[in-house]
C-alpha cells in the first residue's frame, strides 16, 4: 500500500472513472441484448398520448431565476464561512489570546452573516419568496341542498369520532 | 486501498435491497403484501426488474438533443457516486484523505443539478423541462439550509475531514479531544472516557439536534424524496425530468436517486449520530463502548465500526422510506416557503448558537 501512494484527489478520480466505467459497461451490455426497432410513433415526444403541440422548450417562470440569485447569495456567504469555521474555535489560539480570538472572530462573522441575512429579509419583504397561488373564487352557484344538512352530517361524524 | 472496492458493490446491493424494502414497506403501510411471486417472499423481484430493464429498448426521441440526452444520466450517476469518495467505511479504512472532505462532498453533489437540468432540457418535452426546473429550484433552495447545518457541525468539530469528525465522537477521542457532558465545560463532567451515545454530536452539543432535524428534512429534498418529490410528481408531471428515458438509462437515474439517499444517510450519521462509534457507553468496569468499538486497524475494529456505520445509515434510509409513505406531497409554494422562510432562518440562527456553544466547550 505504501508504494502506491495515490494522492487524495487521485482517489476521487478513481471514483469518477470507476463510476463512468460501471455505467458505460452497463449501457454496453444493455446494448448487446436490447432490441432496436424505432418507429415514428415511438420516437415522438411523450405528451400523455396526445400529439405534442409546439416545442418542448417552452417558457418557464421567471421566479426560478430569483431563486437562483438567492442561492448564489448564500453560497458565496457559505464559501466564506467554511474556512472561518475551522479556525475560530481553535483551542491553542484562544488560549494564546486569552479568549479574545474566539469572541472577536465570532463578532466579526456575526456582522457578516447579519448583512447577508438582510439580503434574505429584503427578498422576503419584496415578496420574491412568494409563489403565485391559484386564486380560487367561490362560485355563485346556489345549491338546492340547504347548508344545514351538510352541517348536520359534519356534526354527526364529528361527535362519533371523539 | 480505495473505498471504491466497497462502495461500488455495496451501492448496487443497496439499490436492489432498498427498492425491495421500499415496496415492502409501502405495502405493509398500505395493508397489502407487495411483491410475493419472485423468490421467497418476493425477494428477487428487484433483480428480475433489473434484468428486464437491461433488455428494454433505449429510446431517444427524434426531437431530443441527442448528445446531451445520452450523457445526462451518466453525469447524474457519476457525480453522486463521486460523493462517496470521502466517506469512511470503518475506523481504519477512511475515504480519500482530503482535508476539505465535507466541502468537497457538498460541492460534487451539487453538480448533480447540472445533470438533471441537462436531462430535462435535452428531452425536449414539457414535462421534462418543468420537472427539471422544479428539481433544480428545489435542490438549490434546500442546499442552503443543508450546507448551513453541515457548517454547524464543522464549527463544533473544527475540521472538515469526515474521519476526524468520526473519531471525535467516540472513545477513540481520548487524548485528542475532551468531551464534556452536553458540551458545557462549566458542568465539569468529562464523558470522553464514557463514550457511547453521550459523545455523539447530537448529545455532545444538544443544539445540533435541531440542526440534525433540519439536515434530515433538507436531505429528503436533496434526494428528491417524498414529501419533496415535486420534480417527479406523477399526477401532474408524469415522471418529471425522467419522462423520456427508458431501459438501462432510466435505471441509472433511479440508481442515482437511491445512491443519493444512501449518501445523505451516511453523511447524516457521520456528522450527527456518532459515525462508526458504538452507541453503548462504558459504565465503570463494564467497558461496553471499548468492547463494541474495537481498536483502530484491528479486525474487530473494522467489523464493529463497519457494522455500526452501515446499520445506522440503513436505519436512516428506512426512516426516509417510512416518511415517503406517510406524508402527502407538498405544493411548490409550500416547498419554497418551507425552504426559505423557515429552514434557512432557523439554520442561520442555530449556526450562531453553535458558534457560541463552541466557545463554551473549550
Amino acid at each position: 500500500m505504501e508504494n502506491e501512494q495515490i494522492s487524495a484527489f487521485g482517489e476521487v478520480l478513481i471514483f469518477l472513472i470507476g463510476g463512468c466505467v460501471f455505467v458505460l459497461g452497463g449501457l454496453f451490455s444493455s446494448k448487446l441484448i436490447h432490441p432496436h426497432r424505432p418507429n415514428a410513433q415511438k420516437l415522438e415526444s411523450y405528451e400523455s398520448g396526445e400529439q405534442p403541440i409546439g416545442s418542448g422548450w417552452s417558457r418557464f417562470n421567471i421566479r426560478f431565476y430569483v431563486v437562483a440569485l438567492l442561492f448564489l447569495l448564500f453560497e458565496v456567504e457559505i464559501v466564506f464561512v467554511f474556512p472561518w469555521a475551522t479556525v475560530f474555535g481553535n483551542a491553542d489560539y484562544i488560549e494564546a489570546t486569552d479568549g479574545l480570538w474566539g469572541w472577536f472572530s465570532i463578532i466579526e462573522m456575526f456582522v457578516f452573516i447579519f448583512i447577508l441575512a438582510l439580503g434574505l429579509a429584503y427578498a422576503w419583504v419584496k415578496g420574491y419568496l412568494e409563489w403565485p397561488k391559484a386564486n380560487v373564487t367561490p362560485s355563485d352557484f346556489k345549491s338546492p341542498v340547504p347548508q344545514g344538512l351538510y352541517d348536520n352530517i359534519n356534526k354527526k361524524y364529528q361527535s362519533t369520532k371523539s | 486501498m480505495s473505498t471504491i472496492l466497497f462502495f461500488l458493490p455495496f451501492l448496487l446491493l443497496f439499490a436492489v435491497l432498498a427498492i425491495y424494502a421500499e415496496r415492502k414497506v409501502s405495502a405493509f403501510i398500505q395493508d397489502r403484501y407487495g411483491p410475493m411471486e419472485v423468490g421467497y417472499y418476493g425477494i428477487l423481484q428487484t433483480v428480475a426488474d433489473l434484468v428486464k430493464l437491461l433488455q428494454k429498448e433505449d429510446i431517444v426521441p427524434t426531437k431530443a438533443d441527442r448528445k446531451l440526452f445520452l450523457i445526462a444520466p451518466i453525469l447524474v450517476f457519476t457525480f453522486v457516486f463521486a460523493g462517496f469518495a470521502v466517506v469512511p467505511v470503518t475506523s481504519g479504512w477512511e475515504g480519500a484523505p482530503i482535508q476539505t472532505g465535507v466541502f468537497f462532498l457538498l460541492a460534487i453533489v451539487s453538480l448533480d443539478t447540472i445533470g438533471i437540468i441537462m436531462a430535462g432540457w435535452a428531452s425536449n418535452n414539457k414535462y421534462s423541462l418543468f420537472g427539471a426546473m422544479r428539481s433544480a429550484a428545489q435542490i438549490i433552495s434546500y442546499e442552503v439550509p443543508l450546507t448551513l447545518s453541515v457548517l454547524s457541525v464543522v464549527m463544533i468539530s473544527q475540521t472538515l475531514d469526515l474521519q476526524q469528525i468520526s473519531i471525535q465522537q467516540g472513545v477513540h477521542a481520548v487524548g485528542q479531544e475532551t468531551n464534556y457532558l452536553f458540551g458545557i465545560k462549566a458542568l465539569g463532567i468529562d464523558v470522553t472516557e464514557i463514550g457511547g451515545f453521550l459523545t455523539w454530536n447530537v448529545f455532545r452539543v444538544p443544539i445540533l439536534f435541531i440542526t440534525w432535524i433540519i439536515f434530515f428534512i433538507t436531505s429528503l429534498a436533496e434526494s428528491n424524496r417524498a414529501p419533496f418529490d415535486l420534480p417527479e410528481a406523477e399526477s401532474e408531471l408524469v415522471a418529471g425530468f425522467q419522462t423520456e428515458y427508458s431501459g438501462f438509462r432510466w435505471s441509472l437515474l433511479m440508481l442515482a436517486e437511491y445512491g443519493m439517499m444512501l449518501l445523505v444517510s451516511f453523511l447524516g450519521v457521520i456528522l450527527f449520530l456518532g459515525s462508526w462509534n458504538s452507541p453503548l457507553p462504558n459504565i465503570g468496569s463494564v467497558r461496553l463502548a471499548d468492547w463494541t468499538t474495537g481498536e483502530i486497524g484491528t479486525l474487530s475494529g473494522h467489523l464493529w465500526s463497519a457494522f455500526w456505520l452501515i446499520a445506522k445509515a440503513l436505519l436512516m434510509v428506512l426512516i426516509q422510506i417510512w416518511v415517503r409513505w406517510t406524508y402527502p406531497r407538498i405544493r411548490i409554494d409550500q416547498l419554497m416557503s418551507v425552504g426559505w422562510k423557515y429552514l434557512t432562518p432557523i439554520a442561520l440562527f442555530v449556526l450562531l448558537i453553535a458558534a457560541v456553544w463552541r466557545l463554551f466547550m473549550i
